[in-house]
């Protein structure tokens, strides 16, 4: 079965985040005022696997072994069946 | 006893780390095309600055998982001397040879300027030809140089001496104005718990010669030359 996962990469709580920090400062500029601004990455992963828990693991490991880096970094996945 | 200077698609400092090793050190030294995976024979290894991958996904992140990083590991793991400079640095911490992480600069711009350093330690193969506490100007040139780890490991690093180099002013002191990128602690520079593996943003191949205007980035080559050809 084919599945698609959205892999979602965040800094862990706590960083900075200077790009949010400076997108913030630049909305403030244009009269918004956001509590915050925070980055992420999000990769979509199209992947065949023989079952919906098969293909969250492979993926789970991909984020373990690449697409994250567990020190900086928080992962969520959202997976669906295409 | 040669160094091998691992050359990825994208590194853009093998030239000039080749030159200073050859022709300003006079040690023994070779390009070796990441392709090719194996490095046995090689007394030391400099992973050089550049743009790995393009910086995709995060900088280094796509080389440290190339399989000639195995081979650094195992020459590392010899306790034969890896020297990443910048995204050499970056390449070390993603493939888990050096702790913590380089993530964007506090002020998120690419910043190449001067900077003073503060020898924190001069017991790795890199800088036993400082004096310890000595200030040295070596520039950077990066946008991914903000060294973060947790509290826990940067206690643990400070305990075991593992930092090397901290961005100071000119007299030596530690402030948050000499630091360029927002490192922890001031921190541009550390090395493994074994003490052979060395990582720094700062490049100092670009302060080994007069003409450059400093040259007190040679002392890092001298060491590793006196080093390799001592232990050899």
């Amino acid at each position: 079965m084919k599945y698609e996962a959205d892999v979602i990469i965040e800094l862990k709580s706590g960083m900075l985040d200077p790009e949010g920090t400076t997108i913030k400062r630049a909305l403030e500029h244009l009269g918004y005022f956001p509590e915050s601004v925070k980055t992420s990455k999000k990769y979509t992963i199209a992947l065949e696997s023989n079952s919906m828990h098969e293909a969250r693991e492979n993926v789970e490991q991909m984020c373990e072994k690449l697409i994250a880096n567990p020190i900086i970094h928080n992962y969520t996945i959202t997976l669906r069946e295409i | 006893m040669t160094v091998a200077i691992i050359q990825f698609g994208g590194s853009n400092c093998d030239q000039d780390v080749l030159h200073v090793l050859q022709d300003v050190v006079g040690l023994d030294a070779r390009l070796v095309w990441y392709k090719e995976d194996d490095l046995s024979g090689f007394e030391g290894v400099v992973i050089p600055g550049g743009f790995s991958y393009g910086d995709y996904l995060r900088a280094g992140a796509i080389a440290a998982r190339t399989p000639i990083m195995e081979s650094v590991k195992r020459l590392a793991a010899e306790g034969k001397p890896v020297l990443g400079i910048c995204n050499g640095f970056q390449i070390l911490t993603e493939s888990g040879l050096l702790a913590g992480a380089l993530t964007t600069n506090m002020y998120p711009k690419f910043k190449c300027q001067s900077t003073h350093l503060r020898v924190e330690s001069t017991e790795t193969p890199f800088t036993s030809s400082f004096r310890k506490g000595e200030v040295v100007r070596i520039p950077i040139a990066h946008r991914e140089g903000n060294f973060y780890a947790n509290e826990a490991t940067l206690a643990q690093m400070e305990h075991d001496d593992l930092v090397v180099f901290r961005y100071v002013d000119a007299k030596g002191r530690v402030t948050d104005e000499a630091n360029p990128n927002g490192s922890q602690e001031n921190i541009a520079g550390i090395v493994s718990t074994t003490r052979n593996v060395l990582g720094m943003m700062p490049h100092p191949e670009r302060a080994s010669e007069d003409i450059l205007g400093s040259k007190d980035g040679l002392k890092v080559f001298l060491s590793m030359a006196d080093h390799i050809t001592g232990s050899a």
